[in-house]
């Protein structure tokens, strides 16, 4: 469904007036209090401020893993935010890529097929193209020789690799990314975040972060400081 | 292979311990299952084949009467009465066989009618002992066509029977107890009459209940020693098709009016011990697929709780909620299938290396080996069985699974 919130095709992602409140009766506390929010392709955008400021609760609304009390968020143009769980889910699968602090990789699995699993989800390509642009992904991410490691067999940083291949996979228009160096030394960290933000801008992607890292949130396109579930300026 | 069936299997290939326990049980349970069924179902199959073999499908005995009350009906001594049906009597022995004989025939699906005159508390007395009898007096030639008497001879022939004056046809047990061989004579003695006869024959039909008090003469040495030169005491009727005996015994019933008795219901005593052991040993041995369930229930339930991010991350890339249900409901499959199909291969094996055992039974009933009878139906349900305990185990944790918020799981594992 169009709306007045898709009008320019070079916003990947917009929100409007977001609110969200959690907890139950007395403990109830709002996080979100009205965040409005756009994000253009081939930028990267990072959100920073103090714990519980409502940063990640934010990356959680717009990725369409949790629905807000009010507002509104449009991806690619399809207002989402209110639709069912099936609706969501495939938005997800096709238009959004995820990495999280932790890397969440399968561990059963191996790298290459950890980057195939959204792939074979979404069902595009043949099986011989997806590993081909599995491959093809890990290559770019430095881990050409590492293909058939499970994820036991990574370090940390390499883990956090193979995460960003697999949310690159579906080729989506947005990135998400929570705390995506959080969990690693100051050489990995800027690895990862060089690797995130270069093949994202390759692809024309929109990527989101949330950092504590002022490093990181100082290399970033645009940053949007939050305080008490608000924007600040 | 789906996302969903490759995601399932390496779930099920990282609890490899716990899995296998699952599938021992199934396969436990499912073959376990068969061996019981086999083995009561054989033995039941060996009693009713015995029976038959020996008293046939239908006994058809004593005369139906209508019992006819009359009321008394207008003024006192005005001699107009009302009768009506009030119910039936039975009459005991058929006086006139022959006739009744032509009228059983004619039903199409009989296939041998034998007339049989008995006689109860018959005193044997050989040399050795005295015991009581029942005699049965029988046209050889008839009761082989509704017995199988002929093949159940194992000392002496059916021509010999026939051939020497006043011969009898011994059970193995009787003959046995009476110290009696082929040859010797003896006496009996019923309704004041003494007469001396010959053992022509002896049988066995594996039945000690049998073997030990009947006795067949010829029908006309019968008739002298019982004092009963006209009528019959029953018809000893086969089937073609002996499991439409009570059918069949309910249609002549009506249509000849005697009192008719299908196998099933002379043998009610015995077939309902056979169901109550088939039925008490499927509970028992069902055990160990409600075991199977339970551990299926643990180990998916332990997935769940392992394996919350993977679900997280799963849901993150686009799997739906059914995705998730589907690949626990996948795993209890993948179990389930492996468990089903070497069960019964096992069942099948068992059943098949307890039938090659050779056992000398020498008690209610003569056997040499344990008698097995495979059945498709015992296949089917013991695949049922597993199939709804572990089916049902696996749905609380699938649905668990499926209900996670992706959003939850992430936010708590972050913070």
């Amino acid at each position: 469904m169009n709306s007045p919130l898709a009008a320019d095709p070079e916003v990947a992602l917009r929100c409007t007036d977001l609110h969200r409140s959690l907890g139950r009766g007395e403990a109830r506390v709002q996080v979100l209090r009205g965040v409005s929010f756009e994000a253009r392709r081939g930028k990267v955008y990072s959100i920073v401020g103090p714990s519980g400021c409502g940063k990640s609760t934010l990356l959680y609304l717009l990725g369409l893993l949790d629905i807000p009390d009010a507002g509104e968020i449009a991806i690619d143009g399809q207002t989402m935010a209110h639709s069912d769980d099936a609706a969501r889910t495939a938005a997800r699968g096709a238009h959004i890529g995820f990495v999280f602090q932790f890397h969440f990789l399968m561990l059963e699995f191996t790298a290459l097929e950890n980057v195939q699993m959204p792939m074979r989800k979404l069902g595009r390509l043949t099986p011989e193209q997806m590993e081909a642009r599995a491959r093809q992904l890990l290559g770019e991410v430095g881990l050409a020789d590492k293909t058939h490691r499970r994820g036991t067999e990574l370090s940390g940083g390499e883990q956090q690799r193979v995460a960003i291949a697999r949310a690159l996979a579906n080729q989506p228009s947005i990135i998400l990314a929570d705390e995506p160096t959080g969990n690693l030394d100051v050489r990995n960290s800027t690895i990862v975040f060089d690797l995130l933000t270069r093949l994202a801008k390759e692809n024309g992607q929109a990527v989101v972060l949330v950092t504590h890292n002022p490093e990181i949130a100082g290399r970033c396109d645009f940053t949007r400081p939050m305080r008490d579930g608000l924007f600040v300026e | 292979m789906s996302p969903n069936i490759r995601i399932a299997v390496r779930f099920l290939t990282a609890k490899k311990r716990s899995m296998v326990m699952c599938l021992s049980c199934i396969i436990l349970g499912v073959g376990l299952f068969i061996v019981t069924q086999a083995i009561t179902t054989g033995f039941q199959d060996h009693f009713i084949d015995t029976i038959l073999g020996t008293d046939g499908a239908v006994r058809i005995k004593d005369q139906e009467q209508n019992t006819i009350q009359t009321i008394a009906a207008g003024s006192y001594g005005s001699g107009f009465t009302i009768e009506h049906k009030g119910g039936h009597r039975y009459v005991e022995g058929i006086d006139y066989p022959e006739e009744l004989k032509q009228a059983i025939v004619a039903f199409g699906n009989v296939s041998g009618v034998s007339e049989i005159l008995q006689g109860s508390n018959v005193t044997i007395s050989s040399s050795f002992k005295n015991d009581t009898v029942q005699v049965f007096g029988i046209n050889m030639a008839d009761q082989m066509r509704v017995s199988n008497l002929g093949r159940q001879i194992v000392g002496g022939s059916v021509d010999r029977f026939e051939a020497v004056p006043a011969g009898a046809l011994l059970g193995r047990e009787m003959a046995d107890r009476l110290q009696l061989s082929l040859g010797d004579t003896f006496l009996l003695i019923a309704e004041g009459n003494v007469q001396r006869f010959t053992v022509s024959a002896i049988y066995e039909t594996g039945v000690e209940d049998v073997d030990r008090v009947r006795l067949y003469l010829k029908m006309e040495d019968a008739r002298s020693l019982l004092r009963k030169p006209t009528g019959i005491s029953y018809f000893q009727v086969n089937l073609k098709d002996r499991d439409r005996a009570e059918d069949d015994a309910q249609w002549m019933q009506d249509v000849i009016h005697y009192k008719v008795d299908p196998w099933q219901y002379r043998e009610r005593e015995w077939l309902g011990v056979f169901k109550l052991l088939r039925i008490s040993s499927a509970i028992t041995v069902s055990v160990f697929t409600v075991i199977a369930g339970l551990a299926m229930f643990n180990t998916l339930a332990m997935i769940v709780l392992e394996k919350t991010k993977d679900i997280a991350i799963l849901r993150s890339m686009g799997y739906t909620r059914e995705d998730i249900s589907r690949i626990f409901i996948w795993q209890a499959l993948i179990v389930l299938i492996l468990g089903t199909v070497a069960g019964c291969l096992l069942g099948t094996a068992v059943t098949y290396g307890v039938h090659q055992v050779p056992l000398q039974i020498r008690s209610i009933f003569t056997l040499d080996r344990l008698p097995v009878t495979l059945s498709a139906w015992h296949y089917l349900e013991a695949i049922s069985t597993a199939i709804v305990t572990v089916m049902l185990a696996s749905l609380v944790p699938a649905r668990r699974a499926a209900r996670l918020e992706p959003g939850d799981i992430i936010r708590g594992t972050a913070q």
